[in-house]
């Protein structure tokens, strides 16, 4: 089970994750990241601080996003992920290929560099 | 069995058909002795000769032909079951205009005769006289069978044993009248009034009459008129002549001294009466018992279309078509709301943009919960129909249609007359819309139960086709041992292993992940099969391998799926293992000189991951030394991801933990120490996800 809440703060787009993300939750994920790319944020974070899993299948969700936010020149920061979370990305080497910071702060700092 | 069952069907008929001819033959015998008796006493008392012939003769044999006629019928009209109603009273019809028309026929005789001697001889009168009471004793019996078959319609046993008792009493009456003689008038009086108290009673039953429909009235009405027309001129023919002949001999059997003529008459003629204004007085409200009837039928239909149709449309119109005709609509239409912006309307002689318009006047003037899908109200909006000019309806009623609690579409039911529903009709159509609720229910279950089959069929065919990927031996050599092991969840994962002899010095190994389930993945790994297959063969280093497995795959990974690997090539002559990490699980190597197992550290992303050239920019090249003693564990996700009970996970402690304590023994024993310590932390043999090893143990 997944909550995803979503608030703007500072003309970027925060998506907070809280849960589990599987293989059918998922798809909650893929939506909330195409409504804010949608509604053209240049500046989006994912709050992954009470993100306890990621599956495969949410991984994919990210990782499909990567050519489409690279070409809208969208900044798109993960930050807070918990150690195991972040291990799962690592190993995937999704983790050089996303920006992923520890705080909210460092996040937004990043966004605001990258989005110049 | 059947045979047997047709040949004693056949015996009956045969049977039948004999006993007809036999009373038939009977009933002429004993009318022409009669006739011929009936003369000749009647002209030996003209000519006061002794006849010879007993004046009880006559009388006996007119019992005969009675009786004889009677059992005529019976065969003929009461065992009979494939007669209606109306075929009952046109039975009775035809047999009265066949008398007639006899009838009929004599008396043109005595017309082209005129009054020449023959016409007024007493004993030519006679003759024409006992035709006729033939004839009409034959047609009142004729009636009395055919009105028992609509009196016992629906019979109850006390409506039996009435009839019984009444047939009885008719054929003492019929005794008494051949044996002449007066026993006591009280006696005869009772007999008379209980006989016809008891035909009143009988002649009460007219069941039979509220199953006919409209057309079967107007058909009985004429029918009955008809018999009733012929009864009375029989009547008055027959009291005509006998009234001449008795005139002439004082000896002359007259039918009206007969009892039983008379009760026969009177029941035919009261029954026939009854029938006649009952069935009139029925004809205004047959329509109403149809319409009931057709109700019934309508809910069947509705209630039985889901095994005999094969979509949910046909229960649409099923619907429509009930309601319009239960509540006599000018118009309907049915809207159903399906997934997302799909709706469809079903009308009837009405136009989608006259639908349309009426919607809008109900939004305009602010009526809330009418025709909208959220209602779960049945209104009549008839009062708000009135401000709309541009329409000729006047009435509307609307019906939400409901499939689990939840509205589905909307009936509305329109007329061109205000105020024309009543509560009655409200109450049928929310039955018919209730009806096809639970119908379209019923349908999407049996409906989802079918996918759901499909799609475990699916499952299974995918699941036999990602085992058969699998290799089932293993490359061996003489520098290490191989075993593997793979388990899958009911769902199919997307794991997958194999070895590759590249050269005498070289094997090539694999092991990989396909991200999602079901067919995609086993379609997914078999395309990595190919790739492992045709790529080895030709021995690139690993990182090589993933740059170009990563250029084939990203033109056939749809946007979000990925496949993490990693390849090795083990050189038995240098001792070395030279591997190539895509995002999948690391390594978990046990140094047998260290004696301890750890993960090695490296980087590299998954196959499909990066679709563009630099791709080799997230892969690495690694090479590691191994010795005797060494064992190398591949594993897949699923097994550090296994958890127990609390909803700790493996992990990848107590995988290197397991590896550790058994590295001394064999691959096969190594092997299932793990899955063994892996199945005792889950707690079950239940498992959720795939789990998938591979160890190589050195010598």
């Amino acid at each position: 089970m997944v909550h995803i809440k979503r608030l703007q703060e500072e003309g970027a787009d925060i998506i907070a994750i809280v849960g589990d993300i599987d293989a059918s939750s998922s798809i909650e994920l893929d939506l909330a990241i195409a409504k804010s790319v949608g509604e053209g944020f240049t500046k989006i974070l994912v709050d992954c601080s009470a993100l306890e899993y990621i599956s495969s299948a949410g991984l994919g969700v990210f990782m499909s996003y990567i050519e489409e936010l690279r070409d809208k020149k969208i900044s798109f920061v993960l930050y807070g992920l918990k150690e195991r979370v972040l291990n799962t990305f690592s190993i995937l080497g999704l983790a050089d290929l996303l920006n992923i910071r520890d705080t909210k702060q460092e996040a937004k700092k990043l966004a605001n560099e990258l989005s110049i | 069995m059947a045979n047997l069952l047709i040949g004693h069907v056949f015996i009956k008929m045969f049977k039948t058909k004999a006993l007809i001819r036999l009373a038939s033959l009977c009933a002429i015998i004993a009318w022409v002795i009669l006739v011929f008796s009936d003369i000749t006493v009647l002209f030996s008392d003209l000519k006061s000769l002794h006849s010879g012939i007993p004046t009880w003769l006559p009388r006996v044999m007119l019992d005969v032909f009675i009786i004889s006629i009677f059992y005529y019928y019976k065969f003929r009209i009461e065992r009979d079951e494939n007669l209606n109603f109306t075929d009952l009273l046109w039975k009775v019809f035809a047999t009265g205009l066949i008398a007639t028309v006899i009838s009929l026929a004599v008396r043109l005789i005595l017309f082209l005769l005129g009054s020449t001697k023959l016409a007024t001889n007493v004993i030519f009168l006679d003759f024409v006289y006992q035709l006729h009471l033939a004839l009409f004793i034959n047609f009142l019996i004729a009636a009395f069978t055919s009105w028992k078959r609509l009196i016992l319609y629906q019979k109850s046993k006390w409506l039996l044993r009435a009839w019984l008792a009444f047939e009885i009493l008719l054929f003492f009456i019929l005794i008494y009248d051949s044996i002449h003689i007066t026993i006591s008038t009280t006696i005869t009086t009772t007999a008379i009034i209980i006989t016809s108290l008891l035909g009143v009673v009988l002649s009460a039953n007219m069941r039979w009459v509220a199953y006919l429909n409209f057309k079967q009235k107007w058909t009985s009405l004429l029918l009955l008129l008809l018999s009733i027309f012929y009864l009375v001129y029989f009547l008055y023919s027959v009291t005509i002549w006998s009234d001449v002949i008795s005139q002439q001999s004082p000896v002359f059997l007259d039918f009206q001294s007969h009892i039983f003529n008379i009760a026969l008459l009177a029941f035919v003629i009261t029954y026939m009466s009854f029938s006649f204004l009952v069935v009139l007085f029925n004809l205004p409200t047959s329509s109403v018992f149809e319409q009931k009837l057709e109700e019934v039928v309508n809910f069947q239909r509705i209630s039985q279309s889901i095994q005999t149709e094969q979509n949910e449309e046909s229960v649409y119109n099923i619907l429509l078509e009930s309601s319009v005709s239960s509540v006599f609509a000018d118009a309907a239409w049915l809207e159903i709301k399906g997934s997302a912006n799909d709706q469809r309307l079903f009308t009837y002689q009405i136009t989608e943009m006259e639908t349309k318009d009426i919607h809008a006047h109900l939004e305009k003037n602010n009526i809330r919960g009418a025709l909208d899908q959220s209602s779960d109200k049945t209104k009549n909006l008839s009062k708000h129909l009135g401000s709309l000019r541009s329409t000729r309806f006047r009435s509307l009623l609307a019906f939400p249609i409901k499939v689990k609690e939840e509205t589905i579409g909307t009936l509305a039911l329109l007329k061109e007359l205000p105020d024309s529903f009543n509560k009655e009709m409200t109450r049928i159509v929310s039955t018919f819309a209730n009806q096809a609720g639970i119908s379209i229910e019923n349908f999407r279950l049996m409906e989802e139960a079918f996918q759901n089959a499909r799609y475990k069929e699916e499952l299974k065919i995918a699941k036999t086709v990602q085992q058969s990927l699998l290799p089932t031996k293993l490359e061996h050599d003489a520098d290490f041992e191989i075993s593997a092991f793979s388990a899958s969840a009911d769902e199919v994962g997307g794991d997958y292993y194999d070895t590759l002899r590249i050269s005498d010095h070289e094997i090539a190994l694999i092991i990989a992940d396909v991200s999602g389930k079901g067919t995609t993945a086993a379609f997914h790994m078999s395309q990595m099969k190919g790739i492992f297959h045709s790529l080895a063969q030709q021995g690139p280093n690993p990182k090589d391998f993933m740059a170009k497995a990563n250029k084939a795959l990203v033109y056939c990974l749809e946007r979000g799926s990925f496949i993490s690997a990693t390849y090795f090539v083990i050189n038995t002559q240098a001792k070395k293992i030279y591997y190539s990490r895509a995002g999948h699980c690391p390594v978990l190597i046990y140094c047998a000189s260290k004696n301890k197992a750890e993960y090695l550290k490296d980087k590299g992303t998954a196959l499909g991951m990066v679709r563009s050239h630099d791709y080799c920019n997230f892969v690495e090249d690694n090479e590691i030394s191994y010795a005797a003693g060494d064992v190398m564990v591949l594993y897949t996700d699923g097994i550090t991801e296994a958890k127990n009970n609390k909803g700790e996970e493996f992990g990848y402690e107590r995988l290197a933990h397991a590896l550790q304590e058994n590295a001394q023994k064999s691959s096969n024993e190594i092997e299932e120490s793990v899955i063994k310590s892996l199945y005792a932390f889950s707690g079950s043999e239940d498992i959720n996800d795939d789990y998938t090893s591979m160890t190589v143990k050195f010598k």
